[in-house]
Protein backbone atom coordinates (compact mmCIF):
# COMPACT_ATOMS: atom_id res chain seq x y z
CA UNK A 1 0.00 0.00 0.00
CA UNK A 2 1.44 3.31 -0.89
CA UNK A 3 0.67 6.22 0.63
CA UNK A 4 1.46 9.68 -1.10
CA UNK A 5 1.95 12.88 1.14
CA UNK A 6 2.26 16.56 -0.18
CA UNK A 7 5.07 17.59 1.38
CA UNK A 8 4.67 21.16 1.39
CA UNK A 9 6.87 23.00 3.27
CA UNK A 10 7.14 27.35 3.39
CA UNK A 11 8.93 28.75 1.01
CA UNK A 12 11.36 31.28 2.07
CA UNK A 13 14.69 30.55 1.21
CA UNK A 14 17.07 31.75 3.95
CA UNK A 15 20.49 32.75 3.40
CA UNK A 16 22.87 30.26 4.11
CA UNK A 17 24.34 31.30 7.50
CA UNK A 18 24.67 28.16 8.06
CA UNK A 19 26.66 26.51 10.74
CA UNK A 20 29.89 25.23 9.05
CA UNK A 21 31.26 22.21 11.54
CA UNK A 22 29.88 19.53 13.53
CA UNK A 23 32.44 18.01 15.51
CA UNK A 24 31.64 14.63 17.25
CA UNK A 25 33.18 13.23 19.84
CA UNK A 26 32.57 9.48 22.02
CA UNK A 27 30.01 6.96 20.47
CA UNK A 28 26.98 4.99 22.05
CA UNK A 29 27.10 1.40 23.74
CA UNK A 30 25.64 -0.09 21.43
CA UNK A 31 26.14 0.90 17.49
CA UNK A 32 23.65 -0.32 15.20
CA UNK A 33 25.36 -0.44 11.73
CA UNK A 34 23.57 0.76 9.01
CA UNK A 35 23.74 0.42 5.07
CA UNK A 36 22.42 3.97 3.03
CA UNK A 37 21.76 2.90 -0.38
CA UNK A 38 21.88 6.37 -2.15
CA UNK A 39 18.50 6.35 -3.90
CA UNK A 40 17.94 5.98 -7.79
CA UNK A 41 16.90 9.11 -9.83
CA UNK A 42 18.15 12.39 -9.74
CA UNK A 43 21.81 12.37 -8.37
CA UNK A 44 21.67 15.61 -6.73
CA UNK A 45 18.72 15.12 -5.11
CA UNK A 46 19.58 11.50 -4.18
CA UNK A 47 22.97 12.80 -2.78
CA UNK A 48 22.00 15.50 -0.51
CA UNK A 49 19.09 13.17 0.80
CA UNK A 50 21.91 10.67 1.34
CA UNK A 51 24.16 13.34 3.35
CA UNK A 52 21.46 14.73 5.45
CA UNK A 53 20.03 11.14 6.73
CA UNK A 54 23.48 9.88 7.22
CA UNK A 55 24.82 13.07 8.84
CA UNK A 56 21.80 13.04 11.19
CA UNK A 57 21.97 9.35 11.91
CA UNK A 58 25.97 9.82 12.58
CA UNK A 59 24.83 12.92 14.95
CA UNK A 60 23.53 10.73 17.12
CA UNK A 61 26.23 7.99 18.26
CA UNK A 62 24.15 5.22 18.12
CA UNK A 63 24.77 4.13 14.21
CA UNK A 64 27.89 2.92 12.25
CA UNK A 65 27.48 3.67 8.84
CA UNK A 66 28.30 0.98 6.53
CA UNK A 67 29.56 1.53 3.19
CA UNK A 68 27.26 -0.41 0.71
CA UNK A 69 30.69 -1.67 -1.07
CA UNK A 70 28.94 -0.72 -4.95
CA UNK A 71 25.65 -2.41 -4.09
CA UNK A 72 22.62 -0.31 -5.56
CA UNK A 73 19.16 -2.07 -4.81
CA UNK A 74 16.92 0.02 -5.15
CA UNK A 75 13.79 -1.82 -4.55
CA UNK A 76 13.44 -5.22 -1.84
CA UNK A 77 13.81 -8.00 -4.60
CA UNK A 78 17.42 -6.49 -5.22
CA UNK A 79 18.37 -6.65 -1.29
CA UNK A 80 19.93 -10.15 -1.36
CA UNK A 81 21.19 -10.23 2.67
CA UNK A 82 24.10 -12.74 2.22
CA UNK A 83 25.75 -9.75 0.96
CA UNK A 84 25.06 -7.68 3.81
CA UNK A 85 26.82 -9.70 6.66
CA UNK A 86 27.58 -7.33 9.34
CA UNK A 87 24.74 -5.00 8.83
CA UNK A 88 21.48 -4.81 10.31
CA UNK A 89 19.09 -2.43 8.13
CA UNK A 90 19.26 -0.95 4.80
CA UNK A 91 17.85 2.15 3.76
CA UNK A 92 16.55 2.20 -0.40
CA UNK A 93 14.73 4.40 -2.41
CA UNK A 94 13.84 5.86 -5.34
CA UNK A 95 13.66 9.94 -6.32
CA UNK A 96 12.08 10.85 -9.25
CA UNK A 97 11.37 14.87 -11.07
CA UNK A 98 8.01 15.76 -11.80
CA UNK A 99 6.86 19.00 -13.65
CA UNK A 100 6.64 22.45 -11.70
CA UNK A 101 9.60 21.44 -9.14
CA UNK A 102 8.40 18.63 -7.73
CA UNK A 103 9.96 15.38 -6.45
CA UNK A 104 8.77 12.31 -5.53
CA UNK A 105 10.82 10.24 -3.06
CA UNK A 106 9.69 6.61 -1.77
CA UNK A 107 11.87 4.76 0.36
CA UNK A 108 11.95 1.71 2.57
CA UNK A 109 13.68 0.75 5.51
CA UNK A 110 14.91 -3.18 4.91
CA UNK A 111 15.52 -5.26 8.25
CA UNK A 112 18.71 -7.53 7.24
CA UNK A 113 18.71 -9.91 10.40
CA UNK A 114 14.64 -10.46 10.03
CA UNK A 115 14.24 -10.72 6.12
CA UNK A 116 11.60 -7.64 6.52
CA UNK A 117 10.20 -4.46 5.45
CA UNK A 118 10.50 -1.74 8.66
CA UNK A 119 9.20 1.04 6.85
CA UNK A 120 7.99 2.56 3.41
CA UNK A 121 6.80 5.80 2.59
CA UNK A 122 6.13 8.18 -0.19
CA UNK A 123 6.84 11.64 -0.17
CA UNK A 124 6.40 14.46 -2.53
CA UNK A 125 7.67 17.61 -2.01
CA UNK A 126 9.29 20.44 -3.92
CA UNK A 127 13.04 20.28 -4.96
CA UNK A 128 14.11 23.03 -2.51
CA UNK A 129 12.58 20.90 0.41
CA UNK A 130 15.57 17.95 0.62
CA UNK A 131 16.33 18.67 4.15
CA UNK A 132 13.42 18.54 5.11
CA UNK A 133 12.60 15.47 3.54
CA UNK A 134 16.21 13.94 5.02
CA UNK A 135 15.36 14.85 8.48
CA UNK A 136 11.78 13.15 8.17
CA UNK A 137 13.63 10.09 6.60
CA UNK A 138 15.97 10.18 9.63
CA UNK A 139 13.41 10.56 12.04
CA UNK A 140 11.46 7.59 10.92
CA UNK A 141 14.91 5.22 10.68
CA UNK A 142 15.79 6.48 14.14
CA UNK A 143 12.10 5.64 15.35
CA UNK A 144 12.58 2.31 14.24
CA UNK A 145 15.47 1.30 14.87
CA UNK A 146 15.52 2.72 18.36
CA UNK A 147 12.26 3.02 19.83
CA UNK A 148 11.98 6.19 20.21
CA UNK A 149 10.70 8.92 17.89
CA UNK A 150 13.39 11.05 15.38
CA UNK A 151 14.34 14.89 16.59
CA UNK A 152 16.00 15.83 13.21
CA UNK A 153 12.69 17.73 11.85
CA UNK A 154 12.63 19.51 15.72
CA UNK A 155 13.80 22.87 15.43
CA UNK A 156 16.07 24.96 18.16
CA UNK A 157 15.58 28.93 19.28
CA UNK A 158 18.64 30.59 20.51
CA UNK A 159 20.08 34.30 20.76
CA UNK A 160 22.87 34.95 19.12
CA UNK A 161 25.17 38.52 19.76
CA UNK A 162 27.58 40.06 16.70
CA UNK A 163 28.87 43.73 17.16
CA UNK A 164 26.33 45.10 19.37
CA UNK A 165 23.42 43.51 17.25
CA UNK A 166 21.27 40.83 19.20
CA UNK A 167 19.09 37.95 16.67
CA UNK A 168 16.39 35.96 18.28
CA UNK A 169 17.04 32.99 15.81
CA UNK A 170 15.31 29.64 15.05
CA UNK A 171 16.86 26.69 13.45
CA UNK A 172 16.95 22.98 12.32
CA UNK A 173 17.98 20.79 15.25
CA UNK A 174 21.52 20.44 13.20
CA UNK A 175 21.94 24.30 13.23
CA UNK A 176 21.24 24.87 9.83
CA UNK A 177 18.80 26.79 7.93
CA UNK A 178 18.54 29.98 10.71
CA UNK A 179 15.89 32.44 10.63
CA UNK A 180 16.16 35.85 12.25
CA UNK A 181 12.76 36.54 14.28
CA UNK A 182 13.88 39.85 15.48
CA UNK A 183 16.80 41.95 15.56
CA UNK A 184 17.94 44.38 18.07
CA UNK A 185 20.27 46.91 19.31
CA UNK A 186 19.57 45.83 22.79
CA UNK A 187 19.85 42.41 24.39
CA UNK A 188 17.38 39.63 24.02
CA UNK A 189 17.06 36.41 26.79
CA UNK A 190 15.79 33.21 27.66
CA UNK A 191 13.35 32.15 24.84
CA UNK A 192 11.18 29.50 25.40
CA UNK A 193 8.94 27.82 22.76
CA UNK A 194 5.24 27.51 23.38
CA UNK A 195 4.40 23.67 23.29
CA UNK A 196 2.58 23.50 19.95
CA UNK A 197 5.58 24.74 18.90
CA UNK A 198 4.12 27.80 16.91
CA UNK A 199 4.99 30.71 19.44
CA UNK A 200 8.22 31.39 21.33
CA UNK A 201 8.07 33.80 24.27
CA UNK A 202 11.62 35.49 25.29
CA UNK A 203 12.80 38.53 27.06
CA UNK A 204 13.89 41.77 25.44
CA UNK A 205 15.48 44.83 26.50
CA UNK A 206 14.28 46.84 23.52
CA UNK A 207 12.49 49.02 26.25
CA UNK A 208 15.61 49.57 27.80
CA UNK A 209 14.59 47.67 30.38
CA UNK A 210 13.67 43.68 30.70
CA UNK A 211 10.16 42.87 29.81
CA UNK A 212 8.22 39.74 28.03
CA UNK A 213 7.11 38.83 25.03
CA UNK A 214 5.33 36.35 22.64
CA UNK A 215 5.69 35.97 18.97
CA UNK A 216 4.23 33.63 16.29
CA UNK A 217 6.58 32.07 14.30
CA UNK A 218 4.54 32.22 11.54
CA UNK A 219 2.73 35.52 11.25
CA UNK A 220 5.84 36.96 12.98
CA UNK A 221 3.09 39.12 14.95
CA UNK A 222 4.38 39.96 18.38
CA UNK A 223 2.57 40.53 22.30
CA UNK A 224 4.51 42.28 24.78
CA UNK A 225 2.49 40.10 28.09
CA UNK A 226 4.59 41.99 31.33
CA UNK A 227 6.33 45.02 31.17
CA UNK A 228 5.54 45.64 35.09
CA UNK A 229 8.27 48.18 36.59
CA UNK A 230 11.93 46.41 37.07
CA UNK A 231 12.65 43.32 35.53
CA UNK A 232 9.94 41.30 33.46
CA UNK A 233 11.87 37.53 32.73
CA UNK A 234 12.31 33.61 31.89
CA UNK A 235 9.28 33.00 30.59
CA UNK A 236 8.12 29.61 30.79
CA UNK A 237 5.24 27.74 28.98
CA UNK A 238 2.71 25.32 30.62
CA UNK A 239 2.27 21.71 28.94
CA UNK A 240 -1.10 22.52 27.97
CA UNK A 241 0.01 25.97 26.69
CA UNK A 242 -2.61 28.21 28.35
CA UNK A 243 -0.47 29.78 31.10
CA UNK A 244 3.49 30.82 31.14
CA UNK A 245 4.94 31.14 34.66
CA UNK A 246 7.20 34.19 34.63
CA UNK A 247 9.88 36.34 36.98
CA UNK A 248 8.83 39.58 37.79
CA UNK A 249 10.19 42.11 40.29
CA UNK A 250 7.47 43.84 40.84
CA UNK A 251 6.90 43.57 44.07
CA UNK A 252 10.46 43.32 45.15
CA UNK A 253 12.68 40.41 44.54
CA UNK A 254 12.54 38.03 41.56
CA UNK A 255 9.87 36.43 42.15
CA UNK A 256 7.67 33.42 40.24
CA UNK A 257 4.36 34.26 38.75
CA UNK A 258 1.32 32.27 36.56
CA UNK A 259 -0.04 34.36 34.29
CA UNK A 260 -2.51 33.42 31.10
CA UNK A 261 -0.52 33.23 27.78
CA UNK A 262 -1.87 36.73 26.85
CA UNK A 263 0.09 37.96 30.25
CA UNK A 264 -3.64 37.98 31.91
CA UNK A 265 -4.65 36.73 35.14
CA UNK A 266 -1.38 37.26 37.30
CA UNK A 267 -0.53 34.96 40.27
CA UNK A 268 2.44 35.00 42.69
CA UNK A 269 3.71 31.18 43.13
CA UNK A 270 6.68 32.09 44.94
CA UNK A 271 7.44 33.67 48.35
CA UNK A 272 10.71 34.41 49.35
CA UNK A 273 13.00 37.24 50.00
CA UNK A 274 15.67 35.29 47.29
CA UNK A 275 15.86 35.00 44.17
CA UNK A 276 13.66 32.97 42.51
CA UNK A 277 13.55 32.39 39.02
CA UNK A 278 13.88 29.92 35.49
CA UNK A 279 10.71 28.34 36.39
CA UNK A 280 10.56 24.89 34.28
CA UNK A 281 7.03 22.82 34.35
CA UNK A 282 6.68 19.66 35.07
CA UNK A 283 5.55 17.38 31.94
CA UNK A 284 2.29 17.06 33.95
CA UNK A 285 1.83 20.45 34.79
CA UNK A 286 1.24 20.63 38.70
CA UNK A 287 4.69 21.82 39.43
CA UNK A 288 7.67 23.90 38.58
CA UNK A 289 11.51 23.60 38.85
CA UNK A 290 13.46 26.81 39.59
CA UNK A 291 16.63 28.45 40.67
CA UNK A 292 16.47 30.30 44.12
CA UNK A 293 19.25 31.29 46.70
CA UNK A 294 17.07 31.15 49.46
CA UNK A 295 19.26 28.91 50.78
CA UNK A 296 22.36 31.00 50.63
CA UNK A 297 23.62 29.74 47.31
CA UNK A 298 21.93 28.94 44.13
CA UNK A 299 20.12 25.60 44.65
CA UNK A 300 17.57 23.92 42.35
CA UNK A 301 13.87 23.75 44.63
CA UNK A 302 10.34 22.19 42.91
CA UNK A 303 7.37 24.29 43.88
CA UNK A 304 3.47 22.80 43.69
CA UNK A 305 1.19 25.12 41.66
CA UNK A 306 -1.53 24.14 43.65
CA UNK A 307 -0.42 24.84 47.38
CA UNK A 308 2.74 26.43 46.26
CA UNK A 309 4.66 24.19 48.66
CA UNK A 310 8.45 24.21 48.02
CA UNK A 311 11.22 21.22 48.22
CA UNK A 312 14.64 21.67 47.77
CA UNK A 313 16.25 19.39 45.07
CA UNK A 314 20.11 19.82 44.49
CA UNK A 315 22.61 19.88 47.42
CA UNK A 316 25.91 19.97 45.92
CA UNK A 317 28.79 22.15 46.45
CA UNK A 318 28.93 25.34 44.12
CA UNK A 319 25.70 26.28 42.56
CA UNK A 320 23.12 25.03 40.82
CA UNK A 321 21.66 26.97 37.58
CA UNK A 322 18.50 26.79 34.70
CA UNK A 323 16.91 23.52 35.39
CA UNK A 324 15.03 21.99 33.09
CA UNK A 325 12.71 18.79 33.17
CA UNK A 326 13.52 15.64 30.94
CA UNK A 327 10.15 14.61 29.09
CA UNK A 328 9.38 11.98 31.31
CA UNK A 329 9.37 14.45 34.54
CA UNK A 330 11.97 11.44 36.16
CA UNK A 331 14.38 13.75 36.32
CA UNK A 332 16.39 17.35 34.95
CA UNK A 333 18.94 19.16 33.36
CA UNK A 334 21.16 21.82 34.84
CA UNK A 335 23.83 23.59 34.61
CA UNK A 336 26.41 22.80 37.76
CA UNK A 337 29.00 25.42 38.81
CA UNK A 338 31.80 24.64 40.61
CA UNK A 339 35.61 25.54 41.21
CA UNK A 340 35.24 27.87 38.57
CA UNK A 341 33.43 25.74 35.99
CA UNK A 342 30.13 25.10 34.41
CA UNK A 343 29.16 21.51 33.54
CA UNK A 344 25.63 20.06 32.40
CA UNK A 345 24.73 17.50 35.05
CA UNK A 346 21.48 15.80 35.00
CA UNK A 347 19.38 15.09 38.62
CA UNK A 348 17.24 11.74 39.24
CA UNK A 349 14.65 12.74 41.30
CA UNK A 350 13.76 9.25 42.48
CA UNK A 351 17.35 8.47 43.14
CA UNK A 352 18.48 11.68 43.76
CA UNK A 353 21.91 11.02 42.28
CA UNK A 354 23.54 14.14 40.61
CA UNK A 355 25.70 12.68 37.47
CA UNK A 356 27.67 14.91 35.50
CA UNK A 357 27.96 14.71 32.12
CA UNK A 358 30.63 17.02 30.05
CA UNK A 359 34.22 17.78 31.17
CA UNK A 360 33.12 21.14 32.06
CA UNK A 361 33.81 24.67 30.69
CA UNK A 362 31.53 27.69 30.16
CA UNK A 363 28.38 25.81 29.73
CA UNK A 364 24.95 26.81 30.45
CA UNK A 365 21.29 26.79 29.34
CA UNK A 366 20.73 22.86 28.97
CA UNK A 367 17.43 21.99 27.67
CA UNK A 368 16.55 18.52 26.53
CA UNK A 369 15.29 17.09 23.11
CA UNK A 370 11.62 16.27 23.13
CA UNK A 371 12.39 12.67 22.69
CA UNK A 372 14.54 12.97 25.90
CA UNK A 373 17.61 11.31 24.40
CA UNK A 374 20.03 14.64 23.99
CA UNK A 375 20.73 17.97 26.07
CA UNK A 376 21.28 21.09 23.97
CA UNK A 377 23.39 23.48 25.64
CA UNK A 378 25.90 26.92 25.26
CA UNK A 379 29.32 26.76 25.46
CA UNK A 380 32.97 28.71 24.23
CA UNK A 381 35.48 27.81 21.75
CA UNK A 382 38.15 30.46 21.60
CA UNK A 383 36.30 33.10 23.49
CA UNK A 384 33.18 32.74 21.37
CA UNK A 385 29.42 31.28 22.18
CA UNK A 386 28.96 28.01 20.36
CA UNK A 387 25.85 25.45 20.59
CA UNK A 388 26.96 22.04 21.68
CA UNK A 389 24.79 18.46 22.50
CA UNK A 390 25.63 15.59 24.90
CA UNK A 391 23.42 12.27 24.99
CA UNK A 392 21.15 12.11 28.28
CA UNK A 393 23.82 9.24 29.16
CA UNK A 394 26.86 11.31 28.82
CA UNK A 395 28.35 9.19 25.90
CA UNK A 396 28.40 11.40 23.03
CA UNK A 397 28.95 15.09 22.55
CA UNK A 398 29.19 17.12 19.35
CA UNK A 399 29.69 21.10 19.18
CA UNK A 400 28.18 23.11 16.47
CA UNK A 401 31.07 26.23 15.01
CA UNK A 402 28.85 29.15 13.54
CA UNK A 403 30.87 31.43 10.90
CA UNK A 404 30.17 33.64 13.18
CA UNK A 405 29.01 35.85 16.23
CA UNK A 406 28.43 34.66 19.76
CA UNK A 407 25.44 32.24 20.28
CA UNK A 408 23.80 31.81 23.64
CA UNK A 409 20.56 30.77 25.55
CA UNK A 410 19.63 27.61 23.48
CA UNK A 411 16.32 26.04 23.70
CA UNK A 412 15.11 22.95 22.12
CA UNK A 413 11.85 23.01 20.60
CA UNK A 414 8.65 20.82 21.22
CA UNK A 415 8.05 17.84 18.29
CA UNK A 416 6.00 19.62 15.88
CA UNK A 417 2.22 18.67 16.05
CA UNK B 1 1.52 3.37 13.59
CA UNK B 2 2.29 4.05 10.15
CA UNK B 3 -1.13 6.26 9.58
CA UNK B 4 -0.27 7.84 12.56
CA UNK B 5 2.91 8.83 11.74
CA UNK B 6 1.90 9.97 8.25
CA UNK B 7 -1.09 11.77 9.51
CA UNK B 8 1.42 13.53 11.91
CA UNK B 9 3.69 14.37 8.95
CA UNK B 10 0.62 15.98 7.20
CA UNK B 11 -0.26 18.19 9.48
CA UNK B 12 2.90 19.72 10.01
CA UNK B 13 3.64 20.21 6.61
CA UNK B 14 0.13 21.75 6.16
CA UNK B 15 0.87 24.23 8.66
CA UNK B 16 4.02 24.97 7.03
CA UNK B 17 2.21 26.11 4.03
CA UNK B 18 -0.33 28.46 5.57
CA UNK B 19 1.65 31.47 5.07
CA UNK B 20 4.20 33.37 2.89
CA UNK B 21 7.51 34.32 4.68
CA UNK B 22 6.56 37.62 7.09
CA UNK B 23 9.47 40.21 7.53
CA UNK B 24 11.58 39.58 10.33
CA UNK B 25 10.75 42.05 13.29
CA UNK B 26 13.88 45.11 13.37
CA UNK B 27 14.00 46.56 16.78
CA UNK B 28 16.41 49.82 17.06
CA UNK B 29 15.03 51.61 20.24
CA UNK B 30 16.31 55.19 20.82
CA UNK B 31 19.51 54.81 22.31
CA UNK B 32 21.65 56.86 24.70
CA UNK B 33 25.20 56.68 24.84
CA UNK B 34 26.98 56.36 28.36
CA UNK B 35 29.06 58.97 27.44
CA UNK B 36 26.58 61.36 27.41
CA UNK B 37 25.28 59.92 30.45
CA UNK B 38 27.94 61.44 33.08
CA UNK B 39 27.71 64.84 31.65
CA UNK B 40 24.38 65.90 32.09
CA UNK B 41 24.27 66.26 35.87
CA UNK B 42 28.05 67.61 36.00
CA UNK B 43 26.67 70.23 33.31
CA UNK B 44 23.97 71.07 35.53
CA UNK B 45 26.00 70.73 38.86
CA UNK B 46 28.25 73.27 36.90
CA UNK B 47 25.16 75.94 35.78
CA UNK B 48 23.70 75.66 39.52
CA UNK B 49 26.91 76.18 41.46
CA UNK B 50 27.86 78.88 39.26
CA UNK B 51 24.22 81.04 39.88
CA UNK B 52 24.80 80.05 43.62
CA UNK B 53 28.12 81.57 43.82
CA UNK B 54 27.80 85.41 42.43
CA UNK B 55 29.39 86.79 45.28
CA UNK B 56 32.33 84.51 44.94
CA UNK B 57 35.09 85.36 42.72
CA UNK B 58 34.46 83.92 38.87
CA UNK B 59 37.30 81.32 39.31
CA UNK B 60 36.59 79.63 42.65
CA UNK B 61 33.21 79.24 41.29
CA UNK B 62 34.91 77.57 38.74
CA UNK B 63 37.11 75.86 40.67
CA UNK B 64 34.22 74.38 43.10
CA UNK B 65 32.36 73.11 40.02
CA UNK B 66 35.08 71.47 38.31
CA UNK B 67 34.79 69.47 41.69
CA UNK B 68 31.95 68.79 41.97
CA UNK B 69 31.73 67.39 38.27
CA UNK B 70 34.76 65.30 38.98
CA UNK B 71 32.93 63.64 41.83
CA UNK B 72 29.66 63.26 39.73
CA UNK B 73 31.24 61.73 36.91
CA UNK B 74 32.03 58.75 39.25
CA UNK B 75 28.66 57.00 38.11
CA UNK B 76 29.15 53.54 39.12
CA UNK B 77 29.19 51.02 42.28
CA UNK B 78 31.12 48.26 42.45
CA UNK B 79 30.28 44.82 44.40
CA UNK B 80 32.16 41.54 45.09
CA UNK B 81 31.22 38.28 43.84
CA UNK B 82 27.12 37.24 44.62
CA UNK B 83 26.96 40.18 47.09
CA UNK B 84 24.50 42.69 46.41
CA UNK B 85 25.05 45.14 49.52
CA UNK B 86 26.15 48.50 48.61
CA UNK B 87 30.36 48.82 49.71
CA UNK B 88 31.73 51.14 52.26
CA UNK B 89 33.96 51.94 49.05
CA UNK B 90 31.60 53.79 47.44
CA UNK B 91 30.56 55.69 50.27
CA UNK B 92 31.53 58.41 49.09
CA UNK B 93 29.82 58.04 45.35
CA UNK B 94 26.76 57.38 46.93
CA UNK B 95 26.97 60.24 48.75
CA UNK B 96 28.00 63.06 45.99
CA UNK B 97 24.78 61.55 44.17
CA UNK B 98 22.63 61.50 46.99
CA UNK B 99 23.14 65.27 47.90
CA UNK B 100 22.93 66.24 43.84
CA UNK B 101 19.74 64.53 44.16
CA UNK B 102 18.37 66.03 46.84
CA UNK B 103 19.37 69.27 45.82
CA UNK B 104 17.71 68.32 42.41
CA UNK B 105 14.48 67.14 43.15
CA UNK B 106 13.28 67.19 39.83
CA UNK B 107 16.25 65.32 38.56
CA UNK B 108 15.57 61.47 37.78
CA UNK B 109 17.79 59.15 37.29
CA UNK B 110 17.87 55.44 36.70
CA UNK B 111 19.85 52.64 38.57
CA UNK B 112 21.49 49.95 36.51
CA UNK B 113 22.38 46.85 38.11
CA UNK B 114 24.99 44.53 35.99
CA UNK B 115 26.09 40.76 37.15
CA UNK B 116 29.46 38.97 35.83
CA UNK B 117 28.54 36.25 33.94
CA UNK B 118 29.27 33.41 36.64
CA UNK B 119 25.69 32.55 37.06
CA UNK B 120 22.65 31.72 34.91
CA UNK B 121 21.66 34.95 32.61
CA UNK B 122 18.56 35.17 34.86
CA UNK B 123 19.81 34.58 37.76
CA UNK B 124 22.18 37.56 36.90
CA UNK B 125 18.88 39.23 35.93
CA UNK B 126 17.84 39.17 39.66
CA UNK B 127 21.35 39.81 41.11
CA UNK B 128 21.47 43.02 38.82
CA UNK B 129 18.04 43.85 40.42
CA UNK B 130 19.17 43.36 43.59
CA UNK B 131 21.74 45.93 43.53
CA UNK B 132 20.18 48.01 41.60
CA UNK B 133 17.87 48.36 43.97
CA UNK B 134 20.21 48.37 47.05
CA UNK B 135 22.32 51.59 45.49
CA UNK B 136 18.85 53.01 45.42
CA UNK B 137 17.83 52.61 49.09
CA UNK B 138 21.67 53.91 49.42
CA UNK B 139 20.93 57.10 47.41
CA UNK B 140 17.41 57.82 49.16
CA UNK B 141 19.10 57.11 52.93
CA UNK B 142 21.38 59.46 51.50
CA UNK B 143 18.78 62.18 50.85
CA UNK B 144 17.34 61.19 47.59
CA UNK B 145 13.32 60.74 47.01
CA UNK B 146 12.36 57.36 45.97
CA UNK B 147 10.29 59.06 43.34
CA UNK B 148 13.50 60.19 41.64
CA UNK B 149 15.07 56.72 41.04
CA UNK B 150 14.40 54.05 38.71
CA UNK B 151 15.77 50.55 39.00
CA UNK B 152 16.24 48.45 36.22
CA UNK B 153 18.78 45.22 35.73
CA UNK B 154 20.96 44.43 32.67
CA UNK B 155 22.11 41.15 34.41
CA UNK B 156 25.67 39.84 32.49
CA UNK B 157 24.29 41.27 29.14
CA UNK B 158 25.88 43.93 29.23
CA UNK B 159 29.76 43.73 30.14
CA UNK B 160 32.05 46.41 30.53
CA UNK B 161 34.43 44.00 29.88
CA UNK B 162 34.23 40.25 28.56
CA UNK B 163 37.34 38.22 29.34
CA UNK B 164 36.83 35.33 31.74
CA UNK B 165 38.91 36.53 34.50
CA UNK B 166 38.63 38.48 38.07
CA UNK B 167 39.91 41.92 36.84
CA UNK B 168 37.08 41.92 33.97
CA UNK B 169 34.36 40.50 36.48
CA UNK B 170 35.49 42.99 39.13
CA UNK B 171 34.15 45.82 36.40
CA UNK B 172 30.84 43.95 35.25
CA UNK B 173 29.60 43.78 38.88
CA UNK B 174 28.35 47.30 39.14
CA UNK B 175 25.23 49.71 39.04
CA UNK B 176 25.37 52.44 37.42
CA UNK B 177 23.49 55.88 38.32
CA UNK B 178 22.70 56.88 34.86
CA UNK B 179 20.82 60.58 34.50
CA UNK B 180 20.64 60.21 30.55
CA UNK B 181 17.64 58.03 30.88
CA UNK B 182 14.91 59.76 31.68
Amino acid sequence: MRRWILLCLSFFVVPAHAVLNIEITGAGEHQTPVSLVRFAGDAAIAQGLLDIVGSDLIRTGLFKLVDPAGKTPHEPRDIRPSEWAGVEAVLIGTVESQAEGKVVVKFRLFDLVRNAELLSQVVTAKEDQVRAIGHRIADLVYERLTGSPGVFSTRIAYVSRDEGVFRLVVADSDGDNEQALLTSKEPIMSPSWSPDGRQIAYVSFEKRRAMVYVQSLSSRKRTLIADFPGSNSAPAWSPDGTQIAMVLTRDGESQIYLANSNGGHLRRITYSDAIDTEPSFSPDGKSLLFTSDRGGSPQIYRVSIEDNDVRRLTFESGNAFSPRFHPDGNSFVFAHFNDGVFHIAVHDLESRQTQILTAGGWEKKPSFSPNGKMILFATEVQGRGILATVSSDGRVKQKMVAQRGDIREPMWGPFLK
Amino acid sequence: MKKLILSVLLLNLLAACSSNPPKEEVVEPATTSAATATEAPAADAQAATASDAQAAAASDAQAAADAQAALMSKNSVYFPFDVDAVQDADRETIMNHAEYLASHPNVKVRVEGNADERGSSEYNLGLGQRRAKNTKRALVLGGAADSQIETVSYGEEKPRCSEHNEACWAQNRRADISYSAQ
